[in-house]
């Protein structure tokens, strides 16, 4: 895991560049978030969030340009080495274990960062800290009544949960949540956000959102992404003053 | 979705959730869950310790065929852990049972010239066997999974078959390696020349893998290997390289596969290159598909069935692999789970009060069943009859009836069995759906959390 | 010498389009569907079978078209009433329920006809030499399954690029899923293709059933060299599958020909290799001996190296 190091951003982008083919997606999105930050990335729909996301994490490898975690490169390396460097990422199309059950899902979510690694010669059921730990996180993302229950069962709004506690699980540093309200109900929203503050309390924290009242609940600073650029990033009250976050927007969004 | 698509997922969903419940993971029932498993194997250890002294089995024929079901269950488990646990089809685990066989075959040869090893000591050198080569293999072979996983094991089961059949030298050709398991060291007076002796060898190994491979499910690369067969991408995104989880399952597969082919080697005292060929990669495919892929006793079951129905089935028709084949279709498109799943799919259901009802409802269902049944094997083993014995006339008997194929009558009551039978049989299907919903229903009200 | 060269390269061709004829309707289902189809040779053979016992009834050339078009609606039959059903198990399901098929196929055909191969001999109105060379006198009846599958390949090269369902087929070769979403009914191309890609099977089998001996074991022979040779042309590309037939064709023909094995080579490098030693026997195999593995080689090596095949457009 690498640790964050002072004056150094969690997560740093530089000059970032994605193409597929002749189609260019990020066309050069230079992006510094401090360790601690709550940072929102917003933008119309097809801008790039989540290929930036999947830039981060490890899906895709950056064309061009520098993507930084505590300083050490991660553009370009395979999910897994960017995952045990602390960056954890959510889903937006929920990607969980269907066919384990909630608490087997959390567990081995959160067994390599436990120090598990390959392990053949110890029986899970033996590894007290592990299922303390899934026992924990359940408890946190208050779906301890459904421990057992397979995961591919749930409903949309748990599954939303089960997501936010795999990529808990694993005590990264770093956390990406890619719309983690996308689908719900007003009610569900204000408790996933609630979920969000408590779970990322003194971590970093990249969210994509479309719902603006998520994004200025809980965001210390905003980021707006069209057409694969970043056209301003400052603190949420001025991103909603910006004349150029309104023009891009078309007035569309609705009010907090 | 189809009435009876409902029962299955409502069923799969009490049964899942029900053996997750009593899974050692939670705190409350880890010790009852654990009390329970080993009362399962010392239970089942007693069995085989017994089985081949029970009447009708305790003849050179029946512990025979027992040390075959061993030696397959041992091969059907290997194969459940790549299929089952990781999602990995390959078609070419013969490789590593018949290299773990040849393996053996040599020690025991250079036990018969003079090497002081004792007899049950050789497996380990089927398991070595096919530990090494499935090291050599699988560090090429798993770097993809899915469809081309499943290419290249193909490619590679054929090219290992080839090569076995070229190096007569290692492989003995078509006609193989022998070797005398009673020529060498004997341990406490045992010379495995008598086939109960080597039940016993047989039935110490599989317990032995068994446990291990039980074992191995529940470490932590286990669990991965079914994060890995449900969702590769997250099992990255959790840490985890997909690529050196699935390496490490198929070492540990094709060890237990090699041990199962050292056993077979002891057996048999003879190890030829079909022990590498697609033939006995597909019976193992067979064996787990049947069986049930997704649990553990699915694999034994399966091993059990398929060895037991090569053995007598083949005494009754000629046509037993047309069967074979037509039962595993039918498996594949209705019971996807195999015979195993269809039991689990039961088991929280026996004590509730609607069972005996969906029992009933089974045997009224079973009888129009029967008599379609009778109805195509009657048209198949006449036709079977027919095209590969022409010689022997048209007179067949079935069951102790004399049938004249030349006249229509055998034909027609056959197709009217057929046809009428499934006719019947469909206006069973409401009353089995409604059954099963009541049986359903009542236990998710009753015995669900 | 050239006489020899002239003969492999000749039978390497006809082996090859022979192969290609099989493997374009693999490919089409493959790259469309993403279902591995072992039954695909099966449908090789039935067609193999039906015309040797159509052709008893009402002579060659009309079983020549009945005969692929009634394995087309066998074929169609399975997709629509077997396969649609499996496709929601995932592809390990489709696998398992095509294998299984082919095997019970396999037993199906001993049932009507027997273990032993049938005696299907080229019929008369096909049965006389083509050309002479080399003194050699080819055979018409190798130049008539040359001409089926240049023309195989000319229509189906105009059913894609001139007509509306050969578009939709070619977009759905590469992006099946977008395809869907833009509204075509997939299932019926599904029940289309399926059936096109057996009834060209069937119809590679009705000539091929001449050159190779027709027996139930037929299937399971070739089978897994039509797998090969989709997988190094490539998915999604028939001009691909043409090339890797031809290449695979010409190279196992060649191969079978030559008497040569590494221990030549070792003599010929002046390096003499014992008897006793362990290499002895492995250097001692003849090309001719290891022709056959020659393709499962090239499998490994291009699934291992290039897993897009030769000329690809997408993964599996």
């Amino acid at each position: 895991m690498s640790a964050p190091m002072p004056g150094v951003p969690a997560l740093q982008l530089a000059d970032v560049h994605k193409s597929f083919g002749a189609t260019r997606i990020i066309r050069g999105i230079s992006l510094a978030i401090a360790t601690g930050e709550r940072h929102a990335i917003i933008g119309p729909n097809g801008a790039g969030k989540s290929t930036l996301f999947n830039l981060i994490s490890g899906r895709f490898a950056p064309t061009r340009g520098s993507i930084r975690l505590n300083g050490e490169e991660i553009g370009g390396r395979a999910p897994y080495r960017t995952s045990r460097r602390g960056l954890a990422r959510s889903f937006q199309v929920t990607n969980i274990f269907p066919r384990m059950s909630v608490h087997e899902n959390i567990r081995c979510s959160a067994l390599w960062a436990l120090g598990y690694r390959y392990n053949f010669w110890r029986s899970i059921d033996r590894l007290r800290d592990a299922d303390e730990r899934a026992d924990e996180i359940l408890a946190r993302i208050r779906m301890t009544d459904r421990r057992d229950t397979l995961a591919g069962v749930l409903t949309y709004a748990e599954q939303r949960a089960l997501e936010i506690g795999i990529t808990i699980a694993g005590d990264a540093q770093v956390i990406l949540l890619d719309e983690p309200t996308a689908g719900m109900s007003r009610s569900e929203t204000e408790a996933t956000v609630e979920l969000i503050r408590t779970v990322t309390q003194g971590k970093t924290l990249v969210m994509v959102e479309h719902d603006m009242s998520v994004v200025f609940d809980l965001a210390d600073r905003i980021s707006v992404l069209v057409y694969g650029e970043v056209i301003a990033t400052d603190a949420p009250d001025r991103v909603r003053a910006s004349a150029a976050v309104q023009a891009a927007y078309l007035g569309t969004q609705p009010d907090a | 979705m189809s009435i009876r698509e409902r029962a299955r997922s409502t069923g799969a969903q009490i049964t899942q959730g029900r053996n997750t419940r009593s899974a050692p993971g939670s705190p409350v029932s880890a010790d009852a869950g654990a009390m329970r498993t080993y009362r399962s194997w010392i239970a089942a250890g007693v069995l085989l310790l017994v089985l081949p002294h029970v009447p009708g089995l305790d003849s050179n024929f029946g512990r025979s065929l027992l040390s075959q079901m061993g030696i397959a269950a041992v091969f059907a488990l290997s194969y459940s852990l790549l299929l089952g646990q990781t999602g990995l089809l390959s078609f070419g685990h013969a490789v590593y049972f018949g290299l773990g066989a040849y393996a053996a075959i040599h020690l025991m040869r250079a036990i018969n010239g003079g090497l002081p090893l004792p007899l049950p000591l050789v497996p380990l050198a089927g398991a070595a066997g096919g530990l090494a080569v499935g090291l050599l293999f699988g560090a090429v072979t798993t770097r993809r999974a899915g469809v081309v996983f499943t290419l290249i094991s193909l490619g590679v089961g054929e090219l290992v078959f080839a090569a076995m059949r070229m190096l007569q030298g290692f492989s003995g050709g078509e006609e193989g390696v022998t070797a005398n398991r009673s020529r060498g060291p004997h341990l406490f007076g045992l010379d495995f020349a008598s086939q109960l002796q080597v039940y016993y060898l047989i039935v110490f190994w599989a317990l032995v893998a068994a446990a291990l491979m039980h074992f191995f499910i529940r470490t932590p690369v286990g669990r991965m290997c079914n994060a890995v067969r449900d969702n590769p991408e997250r099992a990255e995104f959790i840490g985890y390289s997909a690529q050196r989880v699935r390496f490490t399952v198929f070492a540990a597969a094709a060890m237990f596969a090699g041990l199962a082919g050292g056993l077979h080697a002891v057996n048999y005292e003879i190890v030829a290159a079909e022990a590498v060929g697609a033939a006995r990669s597909g019976a193992v495919l067979l064996m787990v598909c049947i069986g049930g892929a997704s649990h553990f006793v699915g694999a034994i079951l399966g091993a059990i069935t398929i060895t037991w129905l090569q053995v007598s089935l083949s005494d009754y028709t000629a046509a037993w692999q047309l069967y074979l084949g037509l039962f595993f279709m039918a498996i594949v498109l209705f019971a996807p789970g195999g015979l195993a799943g269809l039991v689990m799919m039961h088991a929280p259901l026996l004590r509730r009060a609607a069972f005996p009802d969906l029992l009933r409802a089974y045997a009224v269902a079973s009888m129009p069943a029967v008599a379609m049944l009778a109805g195509a094997v009657m048209l198949l083993e006449i036709n079977y009859r027919l095209s590969t014995q022409p010689e022997a006339g048209t007179r067949i008997t079935l069951l102790r009836v004399s049938l004249d194929a030349a006249t229509p009558w055998p034909w027609l009551a056959a197709a009217l069995l057929l046809v009428g039978g499934f006719l019947a049989f469909r206006r069973t299907w409401p009353g089995v759906a409604a059954a099963w919903q009541r049986a359903t229903g009542e236990a998710s009200a009753g015995g669900a959390r | 010498m050239l006489e020899l060269v002239t003969f492999s390269l000749l039978n390497g061709v006809v082996y090859g389009l022979l192969l290609f004829m099989l493997s374009s309707g693999l490919t089409l289902i493959w790259s469309m569907m993403g279902v591995l189809n072992f039954a695909h040779a099966s449908m090789f053979m039935l067609g193999a079978y039906f015309s040797y016992q159509l052709g008893l009834a009402i002579g060659f050339w009309p079983a020549l078209v009945i005969a692929p078009l009634l394995v087309g609606a066998v074929g169609a039959a399975i997709e629509r009433y077997g396969l649609r059903h499996v496709h929601r198990q995932g592809h390990v399901g489709e696998i398992l329920f095509t294998f299984g098929l082919a095997y019970l196929i396999a037993e199906l055909v001993i049932m009507v006809w027997g273990r032993n191969p049938i005696e299907n001999r080229v019929p008369a109105t096909i049965d006389f030499p083509a050309f002479a060379l080399f003194g050699t006198r080819y055979p018409f009846y190798k130049v008539l399954m040359m001409a089926i599958s240049v023309g195989m390949f000319v229509f189906l090269y105009l059913a894609f690029k001139r007509t509306r369902v050969g578009l939709v087929i070619q977009a759905a070769l590469t992006h099946p899923q977008m395809v869907s979403a833009l509204g075509h009914d997939v299932p019926r191309v599904f029940v289309l293709v399926f059936a096109a890609g057996s009834a060209l099977a069937a119809l590679a089998g009705v000539i091929g059933g001449f050159a190779l001996l027709t027996e139930p074991n037929m299937a399971a022979a070739l089978g897994p060299i039509v797998f090969v040779v989709v997988v190094v042309g490539g998915l999604g590309s028939i001009p691909g599958a043409l090339v890797a037939s031809m290449l695979i064709g010409i190279i196992q023909t060649f191969a079978v020909a030559l008497d040569h094995s590494l221990l030549d080579l070792l003599r010929v490098l002046g390096i003499p290799l014992a008897r006793t030693s362990p290499f002895y026997e492995v250097c001692a195999i003849k090309i001719a001996q290891a022709a056959p593995i020659i393709p499962y080689l090239l499998l490994v090596l291009m699934l291992i190296l290039r897993p897009k095949g030769l000329m690809g457009t997408r993964e599996t």
